[in-house]
């Protein structure tokens, strides 16, 4: 697919080559990602980042994507900073970005808010995460990192344990991880499983994950054990999160019973899921994993903004 | 006790003009009724309603027949939403002058509300509502928006 001047809202609207070719594309960006090498191909254009919710790997790792490739970037971090505090609607005020930039980074509470701003915007936009929506760059990194780490995407058995339910980092990955035929195993307490649609769409796909609340039992056959935060912030009811905060805790002496190149990820911030001490481990990735945003992040501006290297 | 003879089987009568929603899946009567808007300070005319009445295609079905009132090709569209066997005749002198079958399209736009709250077609923005018809057996709808299932499509409708 010709990324030139698309939306990227769902990790959906991508085929398995697309995903291929944005990972390509990133592989070749890692050295001017690491500052290794520079260039200017995007010199001219400006994106805006519009950023309705807290951040910090994602708002920061586009800015970045955007300066090591020469574009410039206007921002917003807070919606009180912003007329919609005033009581303007989201529709409107994407117009009145949209002639400030070339492209944009949405990041907003509601969930459907990147198909509204893509609805009501000229220039492409990019989900950066919609409520408990879609989270596609978050996936695009994910498999990314992934892909560095085993080689290729093909026949991995990946373990998704934590918030299954309000997560949606892992929402996005599970859909993309169905185009690459991978093994899924979901873990995750009753209250906080993969919701029904989103099992229905991958068994509709042809992947039957397997479900279950024991990660001691999932965590031998994993080649990737994916992590998420029980995230407080998306329980609409606290004494129900604190029922299930701190149900899985990975550390050294569970990662005992775990193949020796299995891989830890996790989109982070982390809590108390993962023990400090992984992260001297071969195991953890989850920091290489956030230092990845920025690549994958210059191949999607790269291609959406027609600049070639 | 004097025995009055056998019990006359009410039928719903024929109407003289207004429309027949035929058709409709066993249980639902009510939920056409909520979509026709009914209520007593609107309807001026007489309505009958059928609830498990023997059919020969699916073998019980709902009814309803409301006088003096001919709906709109809107209406017919958010029927087919909680009926979509329904058909629809509009009578004229106790005579069907049209008669047609609801549809349900490939997308379902501004005849029912997204169930999930923090959706961005709930929170006041200028747009209509918006959903793909997933199946047309049962009715599923994923919203364009967010891409939720719409769970209980008669309790969401606009």
């Amino acid at each position: 697919m010709d990324l030139y001047h698309k939306d990227v809202v769902s990790i959906m609207d991508f085929s398995k080559d697309d995903i291929e070719g944005i990972l390509d594309m990133a592989e070749k960006m890692v050295p001017y990602a690491k500052g290794e090498k520079t260039n200017r191909i995007l010199d001219g254009k400006i994106l805006g980042n519009l950023f309705f919710e807290p951040s910090t790997r994602t708002k920061l790792s586009f800015e970045s994507a955007a300066y090591r490739l020469g574009c410039d970037v206007i921002d917003v971090s807070e919606m009180s900073m912003t007329s919609m505090a005033k009581g303007e609607t989201l529709a409107d005020t994407i117009k009145i970005v949209d002639a400030y930039c070339d492209v944009m980074v949405l990041r907003h509470p509601f969930e459907g808010a990147a198909r509204l701003a893509a609805k009501f915007s000229d220039h492409p936009v990019i989900n950066a995460g919609d409520g408990a929506g879609s989270h596609p760059t978050q996936t695009l990194l994910d498999l990314f990192t992934m892909r560095q780490a085993k080689g290729s995407l093909d026949n991995i058995n990946i373990t998704l344990v934590g918030d299954l339910k309000y997560g949606r980092t892992v929402h996005s990955l599970a859909e993309a991880l169905t185009k690459f035929g991978m093994n899924i195993t979901l873990v995750a307490p009753e209250s906080l499983r993969m919701p029904k649609e989103i099992v229905d769409h991958l068994e509709a796909e042809g992947c039957h994950p397997k479900s279950t609340e024991y990660l001691e039992d999932a965590i031998k056959e994993a080649d990737i054990l994916y992590v998420t935060r029980i995230q407080r912030e998306r329980f609409p009811d606290p004494t129900e999160y604190q029922k299930v905060a701190g149900t899985y805790r990975i550390d050294k002496a569970l990662l005992e019973n775990a193949k020796s190149d299995m891989i830890v990820m996790h989109p982070l911030p982390r809590v108390n899921e993962i023990a400090p001490e992984v992260d001297e481990t071969e195991h953890a990735k989850y920091f290489e994993q956030a230092a990845n945003g920025v690549p994958v992040r210059m191949a999607l501006l790269n291609a959406i903004l027609g600049g070639e290297l | 006790m004097q025995d009055g003879g056998p019990i006359k089987e009410v039928r719903l009568t024929p109407i003289r003009n207004g429309t027949v929603i035929d058709h409709i899946a066993c249980g639902h009567a009510l939920n056409v009724l909520k979509i026709l808007n009914v209520s007593e300070y609107n309807i001026y005319s007489s309505i009958s309603v059928g609830m498990h009445v023997s059919s020969n295609a699916l073998g019980w079905k709902d009814i309803v027949k409301i006088e003096d009132v001919e709906i709109d090709s809107k209406t017919a569209e958010k029927i087919a939403l909680v009926a979509p066997d329904a058909t629809i005749s509009i009578v004229r002198d106790f005579h069907v002058s049209e008669k047609y079958k609801v549809t349900l399209g490939e997308r379902v736009i501004g005849l029912a509300r997204c169930g999930n709250p923090n959706c961005i077609s709930n929170k006041g923005e200028p747009i209509q509502s918006e959903f793909k018809v997933l199946s047309k057996y049962p009715v599923q709808l994923r919203c364009c928006y967010c891409d939720r299932v719409l769970e209980n499509i008669s309790n969401n409708l606009l």
